[in-house]
């Protein structure tokens, strides 16, 4: 299975203060402990949201566009990774080993990513389609 | 805590550190079985004293002394039985002389060499192959016997025999638990390469009921390959494999009907493909390429499944690049099934005739006799090139 282990956003990190080199090593060895343990998929850190935005959706479809940077600074997203586990809880024991990213409390939040089939019936082939095209477009692109 | 929770944060913990666990006790005790059992012994220590005690902060730390006090138990046990027959030989002489440090020390840089010793192991020549992929998925996997036995349709007491058996079969051979040398390498190396790819077919070629556990496999597979190139990270032919299983692995959500019935890679849904795979197979298919050497099966299998992950539409498919593939493939292995599909290739790269007739040239092998795959192969050219007939035929419709 799929999980997405999501870093989440701290003052430090929305102030683009720079993560000291002592954290940065520790992040390279635990990232290259996942690595080698063939459990890293993927993973990228994000810039803080005042070079962000957002694109809010009316309830009658209509849409407005808000640039960063937002408030709510636990809640927002500074990095990801994506792994491939056996079970939930070994996502769990990965991100407890995970060096603390920011120099104060912050938090890593872990979910499963869905699979095309998870969605059952909801999920039209038209839909799937859809989704899966846009998606190989973009890979296409990179 | 909990007492489930407790039992949930070892089965975790134990998926993660289990493999670097067995692999350092094998390059102390010189054999995977005793080193499987210190594991094993650590682990039940684990379940008795970790739901009352909680999970220690540096879990694999704690099991590995675990394991190792309960090693230097044993050794002693044995000294004692040996003094006893006054058979105070070599062998305590020795350990005397070199004290017991050796035995108390595992740098953390030894870690690797030490998995990659024990994959090397779990995979040697002298098993075979079926012994070699239940051992590999026990020791290095992590899955129990009754995981592998689910995984591959077979009896929990049989695959428990078949590990019991290549246990002793490697103790018996005295096989060293090491990285083979320059000399030995590649064709070890091929081995280990040959059981990871056996895993993923297992799981690949699968299909109904047990389609869920059948992934896991797949997965298990790819995660091998991933430990194995971050160990051995400039083998072309490790790159290679791992890319192949991925974008063969990309196709999954495409590859069966809502009937659950197969449907061929030209008519597959591409929109269906999995992004994630596709991505990671390519990047990992340039690293291969990037090292310079030449390509081997492997590499050269995930060449082709490149052009196809590539090709947005079945149109788009760069056969010519395909059959340049092949030519390497058929060199390689000179196998009549590969001449096959590279006739088909041919087929769709420079028309029909000149897939036909390289056909034509394969009909007398008797490796292919009764190999349903040719008279297939044969349909579809002729198919095709009956189709491009009656197109050249017909006079252009007008336009509307």
């Amino acid at each position: 299975m799929r999980v997405m282990a999501i870093v989440k956003a701290t003052e430090d990190s929305e102030a683009s203060v720079m993560p000291s080199e002592e954290m940065l090593t520790e992040m390279g060895a635990f990232n290259e402990e996942l690595v080698k343990a063939g459990v890293m998929l993927g993973g990228e850190g994000l810039h803080p949201t005042s070079k962000g935005a957002r694109v809010s959706f009316g309830g009658s479809g209509e849409r407005t566009v808000i640039d960063g940077p937002f408030t709510e600074t636990k809640e927002l997203i500074a990095g990801f990774w994506l792994l491939q586990v056996r079970s939930f809880d070994e996502a769990v024991e990965w991100m407890k080993r995970c060096p603390n990213p920011h120099n104060e409390p912050g938090e890593i939040e872990i979910r499963q990513v869905f699979e095309a089939d998870d969605f059952g019936e909801e999920f039209t082939p038209e839909l799937r389609e859809q989704e899966d095209r846009l998606r190989q477009q973009v890979e296409q692109n990179q | 805590m909990e007492r489930e929770d407790a039992r949930r944060a070892i089965d975790a913990v134990w998926r993660i550190e289990s493999a670097r666990l067995i692999a350092g006790l094998a390059r102390m005790t010189g054999d995977v079985g005793v080193a499987e059992d210190l594991a094993q012994d650590a682990l039940l220590a684990a379940l008795e004293q970790w739901p009352a005690a909680g999970v220690p902060d540096n879990p694999g730390a704690w099991l590995m002394t675990t394991a190792k006090n309960r090693a230097i138990d044993r050794i002693r046990h044995r000294e004692m039985a040996a003094r006893k027959q006054e058979q105070l030989g070599h062998e305590v002489e020795l350990r005397a002389r070199h004290g017991e440090p050796d035995l108390a020390a595992i740098a953390d840089d030894e870690i690797g060499d030490d998995l990659l010793s024990l994959i090397f192991t779990a995979c040697h020549p002298v098993l075979a192959t079926e012994a070699r992929v239940a051992l590999t998925l026990r020791l290095v996997g992590s899955l129990t016997t009754a995981e592998i036995a689910a995984a591959f349709l077979v009896k929990e007491s049989t695959v428990a025999q078949r590990i019991v058996r290549a246990k002793r079969t490697l103790a018996e051979a005295r096989v060293p638990i090491e990285v083979p040398g320059a000399a030995e390498r590649e064709q070890r190396l091929a081995s280990v390469l040959e059981v990871i790819y056996a895993i993923f077919n297992e799981g690949y070629a699968a299909s109904g009921g047990e389609e869920l556990i059948r992934v896991d496999l797949c997965e298990e597979a790819m995660r091998l390959g991933r430990i194995l190139v971050g160990l051995a990270p400039r083998e072309p032919e490790v790159l290679g494999l791992v890319a192949l299983m991925e974008l063969q692995a990309s196709r999954f959500p495409a590859r069966t009907g809502a009937a659950g019935e197969a449907i061929p890679l030209l008519e597959q849904d591409r929109s269906r493909w999995d992004f994630v795979l596709i991505g990671r197979g390519l990047k990992g298919l340039e690293r291969a390429e990037a090292l310079g050497r030449p390509l081997g099966p492997y590499a050269l299998q995930a060449g082709i499944a490149a052009c196809h992950a590539r090709a947005r539409t079945p149109e788009q498919t760069d056969w010519e690049r395909i059959v340049a593939f092949y030519d390497g493939l058929a060199a390689i292995t000179g196998s009549p099934v590969v001449r096959l599909n590279r006739a088909v290739a041919v087929g769709m790269a420079f028309g029909p005739a000149a897939g036909l007739e390289l056909l034509d040239g394969l009909s007398g092998e008797p490796a292919l006799a009764g190999y349903h795959l040719l008279p297939a192969a044969r349909g579809e050219l002729l198919e095709r090139s009956g189709a491009r007939k009656r197109r050249q035929r017909s006079s252009p419709a007008p336009p509307r």
